[in-house]
This record gives structure tokens, C-alpha cells and sequence, in this order.
């Protein structure tokens, strides 16, 4: 049932799919890793002015499917290009690359913010009281002390979310980005051979994944190097 | 039971079976037409519960100028094949595409409609500024065809074009104007209608019956059709009607009768009032 010769014919066609991908979910970590750190200290302030918007503007990126987020950006804001035009804003969300970016962007910060304002709590209370009786200022201490630490307690659940994200990268395709998925449907669509195209499409991602797992694995070993042996 | 008597029921039920292929190679006097009813233009059930559409008008026209007394029923799209082999009824017209592959089990008249294809741009672009044209250019007519695309290319040039993925439509824009604009592909027309209203997209390619469809909202009322309409080649073989492959002499009669039909212009007018495009084959 399975022909390997067909295999090799659709992978290569895929793969022309991944620059795509990578470039979506690469763009998306990063922008998305800054905005949520900047969520998570604006949280520990406890002025309700900041943290407010912020609790719903989570729960509302947590609480929706990634799928409804990226339609309504796409397709959504799209009816209200006057205004958008008017704003200035229009070339941004003219293009489906970018409407992709900034949904998978705020998805993203928006469960990574809850991550990191989790383990930034963790960090015991005594390292920045000791810090800071060091004489260090507390922009000092956030860098030196607060944040290293918060990462890397953070580092395994954070790897969940850049695979989650990685994956995310697929419902680009409805909104007509080409990505792997967008490839794999299209050449479903001319040879109705759903199994073997998916299958291919779906070893792409496996393999991705597999390299952001081995990566974040070795970038802890050497953020705990106590526990080396 | 006596042995005459079961030559004679093994007889009955010979003719019994044999009845729906008896006709075969003779013109039947009366035939059943099956459709779908669930494919508003083409064929569908009104609000008084009875078939209406394109097709029925032109069944009931076709059957006229056969002289063959025809009743239309409905069946599900699914059994129309299997149900036309048993004999259930003896000509599917259910906006059935001619295809390679439903040729290996049933034959199909020559095509009573073709629906060319049709670009959708802005009034105010180039490409709508060349406005719409009637006129009909088979792909296979390869000089007329690459003339009509070479005119129509410099105004496309760098341009968007959004087209429903997994379509003809789609391998048609591809193969005549990828090279100089790009092809957005989408799931549904709906989706590239928003998106040519929002101005993402400069062009949509549909087909002519549908574009007819979208226009007719308001939003749309600053865009319109250009250039000619394409059939043919790699946009398939239209619609025909479909028989069984011993059926000869009905296929000869429909094929004459569509000839006609499209001759003095019936199949326009039809197509006119239920489309309101033109949807007549090209010959």
C-alpha cells in the first residue's frame, strides 16, 4: 500500500515548505518570548492599572482556539480596512504572512507570560533580598539574579510551548500561507493520496521537534551545571 | 408445478429483467431523467416541493424535441451511477462533469453546458478598465488562447490572484499566469471574495456562474468581469448527460436535440434567466 517511491517524490516538495514554517514559528518564539517577559514583570507589580488588561487580555488568548484567533485577525480585521488605512496599519494586516505572525505572537505570549510569572513567583525571596543588600540596583538583580533563574525553572514547561507553537505554525495554511501543511493539502488535492502525503508531512514536524527537544535539553544541562557529574 | 409451467414464469421473469436494456438499441418512448435537487441553479425543489432549475427546463425542452414522454425524479448524488446501470432510470442530468473516469462506467452526451471561467478585478484597475467581453476562447485553440492571456498578462503583471485550491480553476491560473503574478490559494470562494473586497487580493478566477453570483451583492458593486471566458483543455469537458453505454440510440437523439437546442439559442436563454451568465457549449 505504501510506495517509497512516492515518498521520495513528495518529500522534497514539502520540504520546499519549511523555510515558511520555520520563518512563522521562529519570528512568532521570539517576539512572543519578549512580549511575555515584559507580561510577566508588569504582573508583579501590583498595581491593578497594569495587571488588569493583562489578566484578560490572557485569558482571552488562552481561552480561544488558535484557529478562531488567526480568522479573526486574518479575515476579521480585514472588513475594517478604513479604519486600519486610517491608523496607518493596513500594510501590516493587507499581508497573511504577518497576520499569521501576530496571531501566533500573542497566542504564544500570552501562555508564556503565565509560565514565566509562575516561575519568576519560585525564585525564593531571599536571593533578591540578598541582592539588593548587596547594594544591587533592581534592574541589576532582575538581570543577574531573578530572571536566570526564573528561565531556566521555566525552561521544561517553555519547550512544551515552542513545540505547541511549532505545530501551530500549520493552521497558517488557511489563511493561504504554503507552509508544510498548505503543501501537503495541496498535493493531496492532485494525487488523493491523503496517507503517504501526511504521513511525510507530519515525519517534517516530528523531525523539527525533535531538534528544538535535543536543543533545549542540552541548553539545560548547561544552565544547571551544579547537576553535572 | 409442471414443467411448461416453469418455462413459463423462467420466461416472465427474463423479460422482467431484460425489460430496462430491451430498449437498447431502439429509441424508447419513454424515459425517467434523474437529478440531484439539491444544486440550486442547475437543479433543485422549489417552494411547491417540485423539481425547478436549469436542468429541468432543459430536460423537459430536450425531451420535447425527441418527442420521448420523460419523467424527472430525484436521487441522491451517491446512487446516480449504480442506480443508472440497474436501470432504475435511463439519464442522469445532475451537473455531472464529463470526466475520464465516468467514462470507464457510463457515456455521456456531448456537453449542454460549459461554465467558462471569468476574472473578478476592480473597475478601477487596468485589468478592469478592459472591461468584460462575452466572447468564449477554447484552450485548445492554442493561437487564440495565448493571444487572448498575452493581452490580458501585462495588466496581471506582479498582481495577486486568489483561486479555491484543489480546483481546475487553480491548475489554470497556474500553468496561464503564474509566471508573472502570484496565485493565492483558498479554501472556499467565500474566502477570496473577502479578500478581494479588503483589497488583499487583486483578482479572483471563478467561474462565470458564480462570479455572477458574487457581484450581485453590494459590496461588490466597484468591481466587474474583464476579458474573455476559457473552456476547454485542462478546465475539463463541461457538463453532459449521462447514459448507459448500450443506450446508443438515445444518445444519438440527445445529442441532436442539445445541437439544436444550442442553435437556436435555448440553451442561452436558459442559462440566462437561471445564471444570469452565458453558459452555452462553445462548438
Amino acid at each position: 500500500m505504501i510506495d517509497p517511491g512516492f515518498f521520495l517524490e513528495i518529500f522534497p516538495k514539502l520540504v520546499a515548505g519549511l523555510p515558511l514554517t520555520l520563518k512563522l514559528c521562529g519570528i512568532s518564539v521570539l517576539l512572543g518570548f519578549v512580549l511575555a517577559v515584559v507580561l510577566a514583570l508588569a504582573q508583579q507589580s501590583e498595581n491593578a492599572f497594569f495587571v488588569w488588561p493583562i489578566r484578560a487580555f490572557v485569558s482571552v488568548f488562552r481561552g480561544t482556539p488558535l484557529l478562531v484567533q488567526i480568522f479573526l485577525i486574518y479575515y476579521g480585521l480585514g472588513q475594517f480596512r478604513p479604519n486600519l488605512q486610517a491608523l496607518g496599519l493596513w500594510w501590516l494586516f493587507r499581508e497573511p504572512f504577518w497576520c499569521a505572525i501576530i496571531a501566533l505572537t500573542l497566542n504564544t505570549a500570552a501562555y508564556s507570560s503565565e509560565i514565566l510569572r509562575g516561575a519568576i513567583r519560585n525564585v525564593p525571596r531571599g536571593l533578591p533580598e540578598a541582592a539588593s543588600a548587596l547594594g544591587l540596583s533592581r534592574l541589576l538583580t532582575l538581570r543577574l539574579v531573578v530572571l536566570p533563574l526564573a528561565l531556566r525553572q521555566a525552561l521544561p514547561a517553555y519547550g512544551n510551548e515552542i513545540i505547541l507553537i511549532v505545530k501551530g505554525t500549520s493552521l497558517a495554511s488557511i489563511i493561504t500561507l504554503t507552509e508544510v501543511t498548505g503543501l501537503a493539502q495541496e498535493l493531496i488535492s492532485q494525487t488523493y493520496r491523503a496517507m503517504e502525503v501526511f504521513v511525510a508531512a507530519g515525519a517534517i514536524y516530528l523531525l523539527i521537534n525533535f531538534i528544538i527537544v535535543r536543543a533545549l535539553e542540552l541548553l539545560e544541562i548547561k544552565l544547571t551545571p551544579y547537576r553535572k557529574r | 408445478m409442471t414443467q411448461r409451467r416453469m418455462a413459463a414464469i423462467a420466461a416472465a421473469f427474463m423479460t422482467l429483467v431484460s425489460a430496462p436494456f430491451a430498449t437498447a438499441a431502439e429509441l424508447p418512448k419513454e424515459i425517467k431523467i434523474a437529478t440531484e435537487g439539491a444544486y440550486a441553479p442547475w437543479n433543485f425543489v422549489n417552494s411547491d416541493g417540485k423539481l425547478d432549475g436549469f436542468e429541468i427546463d432543459l430536460a423537459n425542452d430536450l425531451c420535447a424535441r425527441t418527442k420521448i414522454k420523460c419523467t424527472i425524479i430525484a436521487q441522491n448524488w451517491d446512487g446516480l451511477i449504480p442506480s443508472l446501470q440497474v436501470g432504475k432510470f435511463d439519464v442522469i442530468m445532475a451537473a455531472m462533469f464529463i470526466t475520464p473516469k465516468r467514462m470507464e462506467t457510463i457515456d455521456f452526451t456531448q456537453p449542454y453546458a460549459i461554465d467558462p471561467t471569468a476574472i473578478g478585478v476592480a473597475k478601477s484597475s487596468d485589468l478592469g478598465k478592459q472591461g468584460p467581453s462575452t466572447e468564449k476562447i477554447k484552450l485548445e485553440d492554442e493561437k487564440a488562447a495565448q493571444a487572448a492571456i498575452d493581452k490580458m498578462k501585462p495588466a496581471l503583471k506582479g498582481k495577486v490572484i486568489g483561486v479555491q485550491s484543489g480546483t481546475q480553476l487553480l491548475a489554470f491560473v497556474k500553468k496561464y499566469f503564474g509566471d508573472v503574478a502570484e496565485v493565492r490559494e483558498y479554501k472556499t470562494t467565500e474566502q477570496h471574495d473577502l479578500d478581494l473586497a479588503a483589497g488583499r487580493i487583486d483578482a479572483v478566477v471563478v467561474q462565470q456562474t458564480n462570479l455572477a453570483a458574487i457581484f450581485a451583492k453590494p459590496e461588490f458593486a466597484d468591481y466587474t468581469a474583464a476579458g474573455p471566458g476559457f473552456v476547454g483543455g485542462i478546465l475539463g469537458m463541461g457538463t453532459g448527460a449521462g447514459m448507459r453505454k448500450e443506450d446508443t440510440a438515445l444518445k444519438t437523439a440527445f445529442n441532436k436535440a442539445i445541437d439544436e437546442a444550442i442553435a437556436d439559442g435555448t440553451i442561452k436563454r436558459l442559462s440566462e434567466k437561471w445564471f444570469h451568465a452565458d453558459v452555452t457549449p462553445v462548438k
